[in-house]
């Protein structure tokens, strides 16, 4: 039993960070029609940014904070200059624009702090552990899940009760009637990437926390395995974003902890494999609507 | 009030508009005329900024507007009810309707236009909560002319507002365009369907091929042989052969 629960409470800790940048993919996606797939490489620039603070003796929480706001402006940055020119261009030339953002970011990283992993120290009060039922759990775990929530209802009541959620939401439906509203889309998918970044930060910091040990390619295939999850759930909708991250994360944690030894090491095939399935059976994911329409 | 000078648009190597002028003035119903692909929906989306004009200049009480965003003309009391009404499908109406007053700090005031608007149409007060793309044709209609009437206009631009409506909803539309310039809205109103633009309107542009052909009162226009034969002769041999 005990070992049961200790798995899902690491699914819980692997599928909150997934659901974090999952909703980045179905923000932009959804407003834009974009796949953004230098958005793994936020996770990326916000331990790097927390790293480099703490190195240079900021406390740890306006270090946190700060890494969080380089983030952002990270974000704005990639969408001001590498995606605003292409934005009529067609998926294909966006697809490979935003690859060509994440390889040149991830090099980058790599010629300023080279390829080696370091260690993030994060306070020991992370690292303290306390039992629940039949298995010890750490502080992080603990904030790791309410950070989750509490960014993922933020997110929620940003997008349906504030005017910038709802414009957002116009814009995502019809973006040339929100400009004969008066609505400036630019603004507005300046807004959007800012919200996917706060929340790819937070994913990387509390990922790279738990972890303690990153290296400039840590974003990339937790970007992939994200998109995955956005996917699974259905590409643009948030409750979507969330589950497919939970679900992903569940099934390659009990791959891991429960498939026979001699197979024990293809846990990442078995994964996809059932995420093929579901696939096959709902094209537009879990919670995706199959007309979209898109103008 | 509102004055369109020698503009022209052209779309890469196509002249959609060539050189066209006219004018509205306030509290007046204006009718632009044409067939498919004469420059109506061109002309329009040049005055809203969704579309950059070759050259030409757009005025509003003066105010140069020609090149300008869209925001920038909707702020200026310039709003365009597109073809095919485009509400906004996946929010509910009173979303759709506040999305009209995005430029409007003051929120009373929306609200204001906003019991304007159902005043006008009670249909959308009763479906508020509704998603909009579960609207039928009709009420998307309303509400695109409300959401348009939120951004609080002093000149309205109405892209084929009857266009796929069934008789009695296209009646109500009109009579609805008919209140609005009671209240001394300005509107220009571009429909393929000439019979009641003409009734409705006090003047009418006909165009053809990206040029104003024809202008006058409606009245006049309306008794032109020309016209009758090209846009009211159709009607009239079909209505004739129904009744015979």
């Amino acid at each position: 039993m005990g070992y049961f629960t200790a798995q899902l409470i690491s699914a819980v800790k692997l599928g909150s960070i997934y659901a974090l940048v999952a909703i980045g993919y179905s923000i932009v996606y959804s407003i834009m029609g974009m796949i953004n797939f230098a958005h793994g490489e936020l996770l990326m620039i916000a331990t790097f940014s927390l790293w480099v603070l703490l190195n240079a003796g900021v406390p740890f929480a306006l270090a946190v904070a700060l890494a969080i706001l380089v983030t952002a402006l990270f974000g704005i940055l990639i969408e001001r200059i590498a995606y605003r020119s292409i934005r009529d261009a067609g998926e294909s030339t966006q697809i490979i624009t935003s690859l060509a953002v994440s390889i040149f970011l991830e090099a980058l990283c790599q010629a300023i702090f080279n390829s080696s992993s370091k260690a993030l120290i994060i306070p020991d009060f992370f690292s303290k552990t306390f039992r629940i039922l039949d298995t010890t759990v750490s502080v992080i775990d603990v904030v790791t899940l309410a950070c989750t929530l509490i960014l993922t209802l933020a997110v929620v009541l940003i997008i349906r009760r504030t005017a910038v959620g709802k414009a957002m939401r116009a814009v995502a439906d019809n973006m040339e009637a929100a400009d004969l509203m008066g609505i400036d889309k630019n603004r507005i998918i300046t807004a959007a990437f800012v919200i996917g970044s706060v929340l790819a930060a937070v994913a990387g910091i509390l990922y790279s926390g738990k972890y303690t040990s990153f290296s400039n390619d840590m974003g990339f295939m937790l970007g992939v395995k994200a998109f995955i999850a956005a996917v699974l759930g259905g590409l643009g909708s948030l409750t979507g974003a969330v589950t497919g991250g939970y679900i992903m994360a569940v099934l390659e944690v009990f791959f891991s902890g429960y498939l026979p030894r001699g197979v024990v090491s293809y846990q990442t095939a078995f994964t996809f494999l059932v995420l093929i399935l579901v696939l096959l059976v709902r094209p537009n994911g879990l919670f995706g609507s199959s007309n979209r329409q898109r103008s | 009030m509102l004055k369109v000078s020698n503009l022209s648009i052209s779309y890469k190597k196509i002249n959609a508009v060539r050189d066209i002028s006219f004018e509205i003035s306030k509290g007046e119903i204006v009718s632009l005329i044409g067939s498919n692909g004469a420059g109506k929906t061109s002309t329009m989306r040049a005055i809203s900024g969704l579309v950059r004009a070759k050259s030409g200049s757009i005025t509003l009480n003066g105010e140069e507007l020609a090149g300008k965003p869209p925001a920038r003309i909707v702020s200026a009391g310039i709003v365009h009810v597109p073809e095919g009404r485009q509400v906004f499908s996946r929010l509910t109406v009173a979303e759709n309707l506040e999305m009209g007053g995005y430029l409007t700090r003051d929120k009373r005031i929306v609200r204001e236009r906003m019991e304007y608007v159902f005043d006008l149409f009670p249909v959308l007060r009763e479906r508020l909560r509704q998603k909009a793309g579960s609207l039928s044709g009709g009420e998307q209609q309303m509400l695109a002319i409300g959401r348009g009437l939120v951004t609080g206009p002093k000149v309205l631009l109405l892209d084929e507002p009857s266009l796929g409506l069934a008789p009695i909803v296209v009646e109500r539309v009109f009579e609805v365009i008919r209140k609005l310039q009671q209240g001394g809205m300005t509107i220009l109103l571009v429909e393929q369907n000439a019979v009641d633009a003409m009734a409705i309107s006090g003047r009418t542009y006909i165009m053809e091929s990206g040029a104003i052909v024809l202008d006058g009162p409606s009245a006049e226009i309306a008794e032109n042989d020309e016209v009758k034969r090209i846009y009211l002769g159709g009607k009239e041999t079909w209505a004739t052969s129904l009744l015979s």
